[in-house]
């Protein structure tokens, strides 16, 4: 049995990231999860936030938002609406994106139920984006 | 008959025209290009999306979700994706017939995207209840919107069945005005992203290995669902961009070179009259000639 897991990261416009990998620890809707090679099969749905790559020693880092992950033994494929390498973060601009989020859902009015919660997952996407980021350093 | 003068007037005026629909066809080429990229990349996840999707409603077991309810109702709602600008060819023309031919009856919604559809629907005396535009690289958001409409209409019980109207996009100069169900969900089948018109496999796997869920399968499904519902739209919205755009181009080589075989009769024209006008004033010089000559 090989020991390392395929890890495929795909959202609508691309596939993000596909390699193999020794582990990844990807923010589970149930809590925070850390994959190894051999997992039981496990469909879980994933929130915005970090997601985390153990690859030949080193650590990557990416952000996701929020989506739908599918691990079978050595495969783990993550669908989301949204992923970034945090190499490929721009700080400022995930900055700016959270603030404008938070002040549109400050300033309320006349919103949607659904349009509070794509805001919710804006900034949460965006933090993930700078703890991401961060973590990097 | 028209002077010299006329004909060299109609000449500058129509190589104007060539030169506004050559760059309009170059246009279209680019979005093209890009529109057609944008199909493909939605490839892979339409792919993952329908397999995940497959596994878990094999494991879901007896799970009941209201997208899926079939009701016998007869009340339809029809999304309609046309382009919001003319000049694209027959795509717009094409896809009307067949909406208006077989599919619209008198309480018929129409959610229209795109200008040019919304525009039909109130001459045409349409029930229009929304009406969208979507950019040229649709977003996930656009899509989002519009599905929730559809969405919204179908939970409230308003209408028993959601279709979808647009252009497939089978290849540059072929594309299909098609009619897809949309709501209720009652079998999941891939969503086409044929970029050449090739069907996903609709064949879901079988459930031979045991799954876990988190939270629960009826948890993932309900989430899965909708989700599934706003990618399906923004691929078709992604098809009907390439449908668009590779029309337009063909649209506007077929502009260019009428404009130039015109220009070329035009010419001809042009210059058989001014062949005349020599031979003419040389006629009369050369009569004048002899009338003194002699």
């Amino acid at each position: 049995m090989a020991d390392t897991l395929k890890l495929e990261i795909v959202t609508p416009e691309s596939v993000i990231y596909s390699e193999d990998v020794d582990m990844v620890t990807l923010p589970g809707s149930e809590g925070d999860s850390g994959i190894y090679p051999n997992h039981v099969p496990l469909m879980t749905k994933v929130k915005a936030g970090e997601l985390v790559v153990k690859k030949d020693g080193a650590e990557e880092f990416l952000a996701v938002a929020e989506g739908f992950a599918e691990i079978t033994g050595n495969h783990v494929a993550i669908l989301t609406d949204n992923a970034i390498d945090s190499a490929d973060v721009d700080e400022a601009a995930a900055e700016e994106a959270k603030a404008k989020a938070e002040q549109r859902l400050e300033e309320g009015g006349d919103m949607t139920e659904d349009e509070a919660k794509a805001l919710n997952q804006a900034i949460l996407f965006s933090a993930a984006q700078l703890k991401a980021k961060r973590s990097r350093r | 008959m028209p002077s010299t003068r006329d004909i060299r007037r109609r000449i500058t005026s129509v190589k104007k025209t060539a030169q506004i629909t050559n760059a309009m066809e170059k246009v279209a080429q680019a979005k093209m290009a890009r529109a057609q990229q944008a199909a493909i990349g939605g490839r892979p996840y339409a792919e993952l999306m329908n397999r995940m999707l497959g596994e878990v409603v094999t494991h879901a077991g007896d799970f009941e979700h209201s997208l899926m309810e079939t009701r016998g109702g007869e009340r339809r709602a029809l999304i309609l994706v046309t382009t919001d600008k003319g000049m694209c060819g027959a795509v717009n023309t094409n896809l009307l017939r067949l909406v208006s031919d077989e599919f619209i009856k008198d309480d018929t919604r129409v959610i229209s995207a795109g200008r040019k559809g919304a525009q039909h629907a109130t001459r045409a005396g349409w029930d229009l209840a929304a009406e969208f535009s979507y950019a040229d690289r649709p977003t996930f958001t656009e899509a989002r919107v519009i599905t929730k409409v559809a969405v919204d209409l179908f939970e409230s019980g308003e209408v028993d069945h959601v279709d979808i109207a647009f252009s497939n996009f089978v290849n540059t100069i072929l594309q299909k005005p098609e009619v897809q169900t949309l709501l209720p969900i009652t079998e999941i089948k891939g969503v086409s992203a044929g970029v050449e018109g090739e069907e996903m496999s609709a064949e879901l796997p079988g459930g031979t290995t045991e799954f876990l869920f988190e939270p629960s399968a009826s948890g993932v499904l309900g989430e899965l669902l909708p989700h599934y519902l706003n990618f399906q739209v923004h691929q078709i919205l992604l098809e009907a961009k390439a449908s668009e755009f590779s029309s337009k181009m063909v649209a506007m080589k077929n502009a260019t070179d009428n404009a130039n075989n015109l220009i070329k009769d035009l010419t001809l024209t042009f210059n058989k009259m001014r062949q005349a006008a020599i031979t003419n004033e040389l006629l009369e010089i050369t009569t004048a000639q002899m009338a003194l000559g002699n």
